[in-house]
């Protein structure tokens, strides 16, 4: 299975320049192979956060590569890194982040605005289907900011989706959800991985939810601590 | 860009009271500029009017009352000058004495061309009774200062004494011209009459009133070189009223002064809210940023949003200071029913006042707009 990520000896120093520098990842290499669906555990403060916004390309690694679907990104401009994020890679945060201003079907859409194609109606349709998978074709209509927390997750799923990018990277996705409907987006992020093979890459504190995963990768004081592969 | 502006947009109508707010803030702005600006140049085009545009603004005229003779090449010349409006070939003849019944007065009798010093002196509106004009030979209008100081009336016979040669005029009307100077001393005459009265077929002077009043010390000092072989003098209104023209000068510059700051105070209150703005909607250019939008993309949000704010900030204005100048002509007037300053409503400077509180408010924006810009996403993140 070819690679969709590859860090090479990644360190990661914050507060560079002061006189004491706090090194969170050290010289940490890792491979995610496509179409897989990962999770990311460890403790906080272990340095997870910070590798999946290396992975992400929204923090530079302070030295290594990250070489993302076969493109080194160390020494990209902002506006190559920028159009990368919104071809390759969508995001889903604990807090959600969606534009309150805006409706779901908007926050949908806006990746897909933000890449300057016209607005198509397969898109819209596009937009319609994945608002379906995840539940919400009913409030489509509705402002962002009058959703519930659950709803308002499952937008940012489906927002994450409309490029169609190869990798969706997740920080605590369902950190600020009741356990029913965490349960519910883990089956829907299952789900989406099968059928739209996309990569997932999640952090989560949740052994249950980690333990559903093809793999385990333990973070702990910025090295890999523990690597498990799920044989299927 | 379409993006950039779709965003603002929505930025701005999703907070409506604090979009309002400001708009207001622009508006008032606007509007103080519009007032001040047209109220000053009401005023000032009033003052100019008043005190010059019933008068020559620039006059040609030999030293000692000497004689212009081959006037008419030189008013030809006049007449092809496109920055006058009028030309009015006159003649005016000082230390003659009207007398009647014993009772006698110093005058200056003026000749002129009646039907084109109309247009400079505007008699008709001045004339007390009737509206009959001098058109036959020695027939004379009076200022309405002789009329009291004589006792004559219209109809009337009065003699004219020049250098000891009497002549007798019949008075066919009083002018009132609302100066005191001009009504106890001016006796006015067809050009014809005056030269036949100063035996000869020359001009004493030639009198011109300009399109645009402010270019007449250019005009002046372009005529000054050219008739100076013939020994003609020329005089302008601007050198003739130093005071007047400082004392609008002083106005022009309080007036800029006001608009300035008034312009200051606007940019720095768009600046500030917007700023706030920035740190409020951080989580969503945060958002954005991750989504992959450019920075360049990031910052015109804000840009748009200063100019959106500019443009109904300038509207409103315009509206808000075009209702305070209406009031002001209709609640500020003076005792006879007219506006203290009449109106003045110039259609380029409002636009100009508009085009630059859109500017200002764009501007404004920058600031805001290059913090926007500078966001990046792991300090939203961190922050959250």
């Amino acid at each position: 299975m070819p690679k969709i990520v590859e860090l090479k000896n990644i360190n990661k120093v914050y507060g560079e320049k002061t006189p004491n520098p706090t090194q969170v990842v050290f010289d940490l290499s890792l491979d995610i192979e496509e179409e897989t669906f990962n999770s990311i555990i460890g403790q906080s403060g272990s340095g997870k956060s910070t590798l999946l916004n290396i992975l992400g390309t929204l923090d530079k690694a302070t030295s290594g590569d990250v070489i993302i679907n076969g493109k080194n990104t160390q020494n990209m401009s902002k506006n190559e890194l920028s159009t990368l994020r919104n071809e390759t890679i969508g995001f889903i945060f604990q807090f959600h982040y969606l534009l309150p201003e805006f409706t779901a079907l908007e926050n949908v859409l806006m990746p897909y605005k933000i890449s300057k194609k016209p607005i198509t109606l397969d898109v819209i349709n596009r937009a319609n289907e994945l608002l379906e998978i995840v539940g919400l074709t009913k409030v489509k209509n509705n402002l962002a900011m009058n959703m519930s927390g659950g709803q308002q997750q499952r937008v940012a799923i489906a927002r994450a989706l409309i490029n169609n990018p190869k990798m969706i990277l997740a920080d605590e996705p369902t950190g600020n959800l009741d356990s029913d409907t965490t349960e519910q987006v883990y089956t829907l992020l299952r789900e989406i991985n099968k059928r739209y093979k996309t990569t997932f890459i999640i952090i989560t504190h949740d052994r249950h939810i980690a333990e559903k995963a093809d793999r385990i990768i333990e973070i702990k004081d910025g090295r890999i601590n523990l690597d498990i592969q799920k044989l299927n | 860009m379409k993006l950039a502006l779709h965003i603002a947009w929505r930025f701005l109508s999703s907070a409506k009271r604090q979009t309002l707010i400001i708009v207001l803030g622009i508006a008032v702005g606007v509007s103080v500029q519009v007032f001040i600006g047209s109220l000053i140049s009401g005023l000032q085009k009033s003052l100019v009017d008043t005190t010059i545009g019933s008068s020559s603004h620039i006059t040609l005229s030999k030293d000692e009352f000497g004689l212009i003779d081959d006037y008419d090449i030189i008013i030809d010349y006049l007449n092809e000058v496109d920055s006058l409006s009028v030309v009015v070939p006159t003649v005016t003849l000082p230390e003659g004495i009207l007398s009647k019944d014993l009772i006698t007065k110093e005058i200056l009798l003026r000749g002129f061309d009646l039907s084109l010093a109309e247009r400079i002196y505007k008699f008709e509106d001045k004339l007390t009774d009737g509206n009959q004009m001098p058109d036959q030979p020695f027939e004379i209008i009076l200022g309405i200062g002789l009329k009291q100081a004589l006792g004559v009336n219209v109809g009337d016979q009065i003699d004219y004494e020049l250098r000891g040669v009497p002549q007798t005029f019949t008075i066919v009307n009083f002018f009132d011209f609302k100066v005191n100077v001009i009504n106890q001393t001016w006796a006015v005459t067809t050009l014809e009459t005056a030269q036949t009265v100063l035996n000869s077929p020359s001009l004493t002077s030639i009198e011109t009133q300009m399109k645009d009043v402010f270019q007449a010390r250019i005009i002046a000092s372009a005529f000054t070189e050219i008739f100076a072989s013939e020994g003609i003098g020329v005089t302008n209104w601007m050198d003739l009223n130093e005071e007047l023209l400082s004392g609008l000068n002083g106005q022009s510059t309080s007036s800029t002064m006001i608009q300035v700051f008034v312009i200051i105070s606007v940019v720095l209150g768009i600046s500030s809210v917007l700023a706030i703005t920035v740190l409020q909607k951080s989580k969503q250019i945060g958002i954005l940023k991750a989504m992959g939008i450019k920075d360049r993309d990031a910052s015109f949000v804000f840009l748009f949003e200063g100019f959106i704010l500019g443009i109904f900030g300038a509207i409103g204005g315009i509206l808000l200071g075009l209702g305070l100048l209406y009031s002001f002509q209709t609640f500020a007037l003076n005792p006879d029913g007219t506006p203290v300053v009449p109106l003045f409503i110039e259609p380029s400077f409002i636009m100009l006042s508009a085009l630059i509180a859109l500017i200002a408010s764009t501007l404004a924006a920058l600031i805001p707009a290059i913090k926007s810009s500078k966001l990046t996403v792991i300090e939203v993140i961190r922050n959250a």
